[in-house]
């Protein structure tokens, strides 16, 4: 297979629908988890959360 | 600065100023016949002025263990006091740039005052300059609140802070002497673009040193953003600024590209330092101080994730809208206006978290202008975000191609999206950063908000009125096929819009001046504690001293 322009937009065209697919439904179905829920929730109060201004240790 | 470090960390902090001194006077040496070696000087006296703030606190007392019960926040400070000093600089070079515009005259025939070499001063000083410290000094912040993590040690966020501002200097001085590798927002030339990626693996290395010794097991999405933001500018300013220099004594340097190449290496570079140095970034700094200020925790958590990665992979593809028309495969053009049209479902999904989080506190909007400039940044951020992905259209982008509306779009951004954050996040970081009760004049904010918001609107519609009328002249044909403007019929009919267009930008420059002054003014207000006679255990004096 030549190294040419047609080559890579082959490539391009193949090869980049499937990768941003396949990354699509890795973030959708880790985002929506039932089990990641909980900790999603928890990140979410950070900001927001009262504590002492102090790191753990 | 010094008392934060240990005896070997001062050791440490000489041999690197050191190493910096050698360096520099090599430069010097060995460009003595060139530019560089200009640079080379202001190198050693970068060194200099270390090594001797160095040298005179050498022998203050170690840092007791009570530091490690406490967050790292004197890079912050400084780096606040910076974001508003380049600030200023780089608005009011802005200013002077859009007068140059309308009143050609003032440049005075001196080469260093024409248009070509400090308009570069006015992109670089806001985006690096004034956008880049904001970033480290609030991504410094972010990471250690919401990772319960004090940075891991004392010398490096001081040598990213310090280290890129002399890059930034070296920018700048550079560009007035006429140096330049003709690259948008990457005209900095080959030994500046060393520096820089030194500097950025320390502050990428910060990040996963703090984030190893985290206390909470989930990463907050604002440190995504800022990790999105440090590792692509680190890929996208490495490839794009593939050069070999002519030689080590110039700072004349090839690029590895050429001829089409070059064009999609330079707008893949320029469309997504947009992207993750003046979006990604800033979207860090909207996902923490907005819900933090509003007191209110983000509207959806998922949306914000689903957002990262569509923005983080579906940018990287866009750049080539910057090309239509041209010698770029035409379905290279095409890959980049479906990216772009594309990216419009991430954008709107962070603007409107950012507005639906505000629902419930618009009480808050109306009464605190600080929380107002996060509200309008996630406004315009909506707004610029529709009008990008509708001018990477090919036929918009036909008529908005090469003209002021690409002006105007790029300043609804900058100053509505990216400035507006940045101040609303400085206002509310300021007072807890410098241990002050509140910030020195809330009336002052108001009247911050309200010159911003409309040096704003002034600025981008004069820019979309002389975009379009730019635009439509240049393609008036009349009966017998030809042009009905001359383009110089076309500059006489800008010169209004010019005129407008400065005056906005002073008004916004106005605003920059009046946050100087006040939070000048919070830092020598009375500590917090300090006015009420409280037995508090703070210091009386500003934590930050000059010369630190």
């Amino acid at each position: 297979m030549p190294f040419d322009h047609e080559t890579v937009v082959g490539f391009a065209k193949s090869f980049g629908l499937f990768y941003l697919i396949i990354l699509s439904s890795i973030c959708l179905a880790w985002t929506y988890w039932p089990s990641n829920k909980k900790g999603f929730d928890e990140a979410a109060q950070m900001p927001v959360s009262e504590g002492e201004d102090r790191p753990w240790r | 600065m010094l008392a934060d470090f240990t005896r070997g960390e001062r050791t440490t902090a000489s041999i690197i100023l050191g190493a910096l001194l050698v360096v520099g006077l090599a430069m010097a040496i060995v460009g003595r016949n060139d530019l560089i070696g200009i640079h080379g000087w202001v190198v050693c006296a970068a060194a200099l002025a270390g090594i001797v703030t160095i040298l005179r606190q050498f022998d203050l007392p170690e840092p007791t263990p009570e530091r490690y019960s406490e967050y790292y926040d004197a890079p912050t400070r400084l780096g606040l006091i910076l974001t508003l000093a380049w600030g200023v600089v780089g608005m009011a070079a802005g200013v002077w740039v859009a007068a140059l515009l309308a009143w050609p005259d003032l440049t005075f025939d001196v080469a260093w005052l024409s248009f070509g070499r400090l308009r570069p001063i006015h992109t670089s000083g806001v985006i690096f300059g004034f956008g880049g410290n904001a970033l480290i000094a609030t991504s410094f912040h972010v990471l250690q609140r919401t990772t319960r993590a004090r940075l891991p040690d004392a010398i490096s966020p001081w040598f990213v802070l310090l280290g890129y501002n002399l890059f930034c200097v070296i920018a700048a001085s550079g560009y007035l002497m006429g140096l330049t590798q003709s690259k948008e927002y990457a005209e900095p030339e080959w030994y500046a673009d060393i520096w820089l990626v030194v500097v950025w693996v320390v502050y990428f290395a910060i990040y996963m040193r703090t984030l190893a010794r985290r206390k909470e097991s989930h990463i907050y999405v604002a440190n995504w953003y800022y990790m999105a933001f440090i590792l692509v500018v680190a890929i996208l300013h490495i490839v794009n600024n593939l050069a070999v220099p002519v030689s080590l004594g110039s700072a004349k340097s090839y690029s590895l590209f050429a001829g089409v190449q070059d064009a999609m290496t330079q707008w893949w570079y320029g469309h997504n330092a947009v992207a993750f140095f003046l979006t990604a970034g800033f979207l860090g700094m909207m996902y923490y101080y907005l819900p933090k200020r509003a007191g209110r925790p983000i509207f959806s958590y998922r949306m914000s994730i689903i957002s990262f990665w569509g923005i983080t992979f579906m940018y990287m593809w866009a750049g080539s809208h910057h090309l239509h028309y041209t010698a770029l495969p035409h379905w290279v053009q095409t890959l980049g206006m479906a990216f772009s049209i594309v990216l419009l479902v991430p954008s709107w999904a962070s603007a409107g978290n950012a507005l639906l989080t505000l629902n419930g506190a618009w009480h808050k909007v109306r009464d605190d202008a600080v929380l107002r400039f996060m509200a309008l940044a996630a406004i315009f951020y909506g707004i610029t975000t529709f009008e990008g992905s509708f001018m990477a259209i090919r036929a918009v982008n036909s008529l908005s191609h090469y003209t002021d509306w690409t002006i105007g779009h790029v300043h609804a951004g900058a100053l509505g999206w990216v400035a507006m954050i940045t101040f609303g996040s400085l206002y509310s970081l300021v007072p807890s950063m410098f241990k002050r009760e509140r910030i020195y004049s809330q009336r002052l904010v108001e009247v911050h908000f309200w010159l911003a918001l409309s040096g704003t609107v002034v600025y981008v519609f004069a820019m979309w009125n002389s975009g379009v009328i730019q635009g439509l002249m240049w393609r008036t044909y009349d009966e017998t096929g030809t042009l009905s403007y001359s383009f110089i019929e076309s500059l006489v009919a800008m010169h209004p819009y010019y005129i407008a267009r400065a005056f906005g930008g002073l008004l916004f420059l106005l605003g920059a001046l009046t946050a100087l002054y006040n939070v000048i003014m919070t830092i020598r207000m009375p500590a917090r504690g300090a006015a009420l006679g409280a037995e508090g255990d703070l210091p009386a004096t500003p934590a930050l001293q000059a010369g630190e």
